[in-house]
């Protein structure tokens, strides 16, 4: 019996699922895609902190402290990412916070080496399969721990 | 799709957690509330170092079904808290799917980022049996140890579970809408007898009214019978329209006044001593849960080919259940 009692107690916050906060930053109103990322990380396990459209920085940083968020995934479809996406980074490195961020959306080939070296975690285009999406999101969050 | 992020916070570092979030660091916060999702032996030293600070919050839980309105409503609600200079803390649990695990929050859509002392905490059900059960409480504790008050718990009104986390509220909102149907079902065991207030949203709709009398008809019966008697009074029933906040003051006031008639009453404290029952319930359902697996793994084929065809299921639960209480050695 009483080894049946400490197998109770044997699980851990380490079995946890992966919690991702979903963003769109500033006036892009394209938020179809994220809708469909939101439903693949659902069905790959993934616990998913919706926020939709028009969310800052601070909003984000903020959600990211309140949810324990293990990674960020931001939706980019006006050709803003060169802009928008290194200051997330920024003010995540800024508050101290070690999460990763990810960003999908419309990205041309010759910015994605500039955005890894802002550090953008990775980067999801449009052919990018929901295995893909699953696995990138893994990736980047088991690289940090 | 496990992670090792969170792994770093071993118990050695609760303690220093535990003071980061009652000195208000959020982030401190949102790690202990990972580990009481977490569960097990981490979960439990939370449990046991938050315990000795609460009893401060006033806690809040609303619920109605899908669609009814309860996060926006939940946002306005918590502006007026901010206004009255308090500091609440939300927990809005969305449900797990039960065949991947995962889940899409999506409260905090509704929710206005705007009340910056407003802690939002968006939590999945999970799945495992228990698992809200015994998280919620969890979660609010360690709310109420860190100073946040009042604390609003947020839950789709259907199942056990969930009339179970009412139980975790000094002051049950249940949320109705127009279009739920008609006097039958508000006359309908369940969820309508846990509420302390009643709130018909989308005042603005036609047959808010139609929905807002039939709740009186019920509420009316249960005085006849009685059975208001039991649950402590007549519930109000306050009208809102949480897209506009018409009636989200009143509401406000009403939830306050039904804490402070229930700290007068010294109801407060039987409502308290039933929350911790309910806890300590769920904690020994777990436990026992745990013992009945590993009883059934080390004993059940053994059992079976010591018993004939015509033995009942009943009769081998029965068997075991000797077993289990007269402990592991009695047939050695």
């Amino acid at each position: 019996m009483s080894e049946a009692a400490s197998s109770v107690e044997t699980e851990s916050s380490s079995d946890a699922p992966l919690r991702i906060v979903l963003a769109k930053i500033g006036f892009d109103g394209h938020d179809r895609g994220l809708r469909v990322v939101a439903r693949i990380l659902r069905d790959a396990g993934c616990e998913v902190i919706y926020l939709g459209l028009r969310q800052t920085n601070e909003d984000i940083v903020s959600v990211a402290e309140q949810e324990d968020a293990d990674c960020i995934g931001l939706s980019m479809h006006n050709a803003g990412h060169m802009t928008l996406a290194p200051k997330m980074v920024e003010a995540l490195r800024a508050a101290e916070l070690d999460i990763p961020v990810v960003v999908g959306g419309i990205i041309p080939e010759s910015d994605i080496e500039p955005l890894k070296k802002a550090g953008v975690a990775a980067i999801l285009g449009p052919g990018a399969s929901a295995e893909e999406v699953g696995r990138t999101v893994r990736d980047v969050v088991n690289a940090r721990a | 799709m496990r992670q090792s992020n969170k792994i770093k916070h071993r118990n050695s570092d609760i303690g220093e957690l535990f003071e980061r979030a009652t000195s208000g660091e959020r982030r401190a916060v949102g790690r202990l509330l990972s580990i009481v999702e977490g569960g097990g032996a981490p979960a439990d030293q939370v449990a046991r170092l938050g315990h000795p600070l609460v009893g401060r919050a006033h806690v809040i839980g609303i619920t109605g079904p899908p669609g009814a309105g309860k996060s926006t409503l939940v946002g306005k609600l918590v502006s007026e808290a901010e206004k009255a200079g308090k500091r609440p803390a939300v927990l809005a649990v969305d449900p797990s799917s039960p065949l991947t695990g995962g889940a899409i929050l999506g409260d905090r859509v509704r929710i206005d980022a705007n009340n910056v002392n407003t802690f939002i905490r968006s939590v999945a059900t999970r799945g495992h049996s228990g698992g809200l059960a015994l998280s919620v409480p969890g979660s609010v504790r360690v709310f109420d140890a860190s100073g946040f008050d009042p604390v609003i718990v947020e839950t789709v009104g259907v199942g056990q579970v969930e009339v179970d986390v009412t139980a975790t509220a000094d002051t049950t909102v249940v949320v109705a809408n127009p279009g739920t149907g008609d006097a039958v079902q508000a006359n309908k065991a369940g969820l309508l007898e846990v509420a302390d207030i009643f709130v018909v949203n989308k005042s603005d709709h036609s047959g808010a009214n139609d929905v807002r009398r039939d709740l009186e008809i019920m509420l009316d019966l249960s005085h006849a019978t009685g059975a208001e008697d039991v649950a402590g009074g007549r519930a109000p029933i306050v009208m809102t329209n949480s897209l506009d906040g018409d009636g989200i003051a009143e509401l406000w006031t009403t939830i306050t006044e039904h804490y402070e008639h229930l700290v007068e009453s010294d109801r407060l404290v039987g409502r308290r001593s039933h929350r911790l029952k309910t806890e300590v319930r769920s904690r020994l359902l777990t436990g026992l849960e745990g013992m009945a697996d590993h009883l059934l793994a080390q004993r059940f084929e053994a059992l079976r080919r010591a018993s004939d065809e015509s033995t009942a299921p009943s009769e081998l639960s029965e068997q075991l259940l000797v077993e289990l209480f007269a402990g592991p050695n009695v047939d050695d």
